[in-house]
């Protein structure tokens, strides 16, 4: 097998942001908030989405774990802010394809810096870690759509 | 294999999984707290035992389950001499220490335990020996109650006065700690537990593994203890318990082998240990876990107990150079078993796991099934490095190496 380079995980860009996580902070008025764990390895986040008119306008985090799933977690907020609950469902699942090893995932332009966790894929222990957040995302989407009777 | 001097390169050859490359590297294994590997002569006694005796125990009339028989019954009688026990029936198989330890929390504990009664156990203890006890308490009304931490992840005793009273029914408390390697005062704390007629019941997974264990001299009444950790099989391990304790404990499972008579409305059960080993066991394991201890004995435990003190010292020193780290658990390596915990800056122990796997050097991180000691030193997990008789100097210093590579990264 050929050997996976370190240097194609841990990306300054990842890096940047496990130091400086964006929005990691208790969101005031929320429509929804998902928390999700591995009790495995202790990653755990709580997603909070302020939703309106199918649209979300704030997206924050609190939690604690790894700087894979730190870094996920916290790019993957920057892009929800305006983001249509279509479009968030959009982006979970093609993130989730480039997990999974997909090349024209991968080369999604919607997935932004997100694109940097690219390397993960190729880290099958890790991959767990960058789908955390997304994982909630995804629940959190669905919880909203059945409180809502969408 | 010589026993003259205790050479960790010579030992390491009898282990066929060492021997390999992972990721370009030459393996460094250091996570032999979850797991050790396991030497020839164990890898051998199993497929000896499938090619030659295969066969079920206790109930065959025919040569081959005659020597299935022997085999399971002469491991027993290794493991009994391996803790101390005064005879063989005083050592019930399990599939390791979690089971061992549900065995006396069921068994034991649902006829013994009731409302308002106490149950102590400490914050330094494995989930699986927390998690049974918490059981028993949602099912009888009974109160656990903790020995807490020092700054340095040794219990506090100076509370036990108050913590023993004579609704106090178990103690349960682990030998050596597997997330912080602190080696508890257990003796101590067994001599109070029964001065308030409390049972002691004592997690040796981490223990027997590295020292040959007296259960006699620790004055304890239940030891639980699991074959992998120690060179043998997965799904095999033992309880020891006194004879007469066994005796007065109802079955845990009920099925095949445990019985003496079967009638529609009673039934009896056979005598102990059998009385506690419901259906076909794991024989191969049981086999195993005696040429485990087979090879431990002949490798010699004391060389072995040296080796790790030395090396664990050598780590601690070296570790300790490293610019960030900061170790958990008690600093002298008297009082400390062959196991670091650490942190490394603000490097997730999980991004160290990876950095160190990309060298071929195997470590544990994560919160190491001991939740309450994370909690209690405020972190929510920590890498591992825990040492066994086929480590060496080279492999602390790849480690070493590897740590500075996880300091480039995070830098």
């Amino acid at each position: 097998m050929e050997t996976p380079q370190l240097n194609s995980l841990y990306q300054q860009l990842i890096l940047e942001h496990y130091r400086n996580p964006r929005n990691k902070a208790e969101l005031e008025e929320k429509s929804v908030e998902i928390h999700m764990a591995n009790p495995v390895c202790g990653d755990e986040v709580r997603l909070q989405l302020r939703i309106k008119d199918d649209q979300i306008e704030e997206a924050k985090f609190v939690g604690q774990g790894c700087s894979i799933s730190q870094a996920s977690i916290s790019m993957m907020t920057t892009l929800l802010y305006g983001c249509s609950l279509a479009d968030a469902e959009i982006l979970a699942e093609c993130f989730t394809k480039m997990m999974q090893g997909d090349p024209d995932a991968a080369k999604d332009k919607r997935l932004k810096d997100l694109r940097a966790l690219q390397g993960v894929s190729k880290f099958p222990v890790r991959i767990k870690c960058a789908l955390i957040g997304f994982d909630a995302l995804q629940e959190a989407l669905k919880t909203y759509a059945k409180e809502e009777n969408i | 294999m010589t026993t003259a001097t205790f050479d960790p390169v010579m030992i390491r050859r009898e282990f066929p999984t060492l021997e390999q490359a992972v990721n370009g590297r030459p393996l460094v294994y250091l996570d032999n707290a979850a797991t050790s590997q396991k030497p020839k002569v164990v890898l051998d006694a199993l497929r000896a035992y499938y090619e030659n005796d295969n066969s079920n125990v206790h109930r065959g009339i025919h040569e081959l389950s005659r020597r299935a028989t022997v085999a399971y019954e002469e491991s027993r009688a290794k493991v009994a001499s391996w803790v101390g026990a005064d005879e063989p029936s005083e050592i019930v198989w399990t599939r390791g220490t979690t089971e061992a330890i549900n065995l006396v929390s069921s068994a034991w504990g649902l006829d013994n335990v009731g409302e308002g009664d106490e149950i102590l156990i400490s914050v330094l203890e494995h989930h699986s020996n927390i998690i049974p006890w918490q059981l028993l308490a949602r099912r009888t009304g009974a109160v656990i109650k903790y020995i807490e931490l020092d700054e340095q992840g040794r219990w506090i005793l100076d509370e036990l006065p108050h913590l023993l009273t004579d609704r106090t029914k178990i103690v349960a408390i682990s030998h050596v700690s597997n997330a912080l390697g602190t080696v508890n005062p257990v003796k101590r704390v067994a001599a109070a537990a029964h001065e308030v007629g409390a049972l002691v019941l004592v997690d040796g997974a981490q223990g027997a593994v590295h020292m040959k264990v007296d259960v006699k001299d620790l004055g304890v009444d239940c030891y639980a203890f699991s074959g992998h950790k120690m060179c043998g099989p997965t799904g095999i391990g033992a309880l020891w318990a006194r004879r007469d304790l066994l005796d007065s404990m109802e079955p845990y499972q009920g099925g095949g082998e445990m019985i003496h008579f079967v009638g529609r409305d009673e039934s009896s059960w056979a005598t102990v240990p059998h009385k506690f080993e419901a259906g076909t066991p794991n024989i191969a394991g049981a086999i195993g876990m005696g040429a485990a201890i087979d090879f431990l004995s002949e490798v010699g435990t004391d060389a072995i107990a040296e080796h790790e003190h030395k090396l664990l010292g050598y780590a601690l020193e070296r570790m300790n150079t490293v610019d960030g780290i900061c170790i958990y658990g008690p600093q002298s390596p008297d009082e400390h078993s062959a196991l670091i915990s650490f942190t490394l800056g603000d490097a997730h122990p999980h991004d160290i796991s990876t950095i160190l796997d990309s060298e071929g050097i195997a470590v544990r991180a994560g919160h190491h099934c001991a939740q309450l000691a994370m909690q209690h030193f405020g972190i929510s997990a920590t890498a591992r490095a825990s040492i066994y008789l086929y480590n060496t100097e080279s492999d602390i210093d790849r480690l070493i190496e590897g740590l500075e590579q996880v300091r480039s990264i995070f830098a």
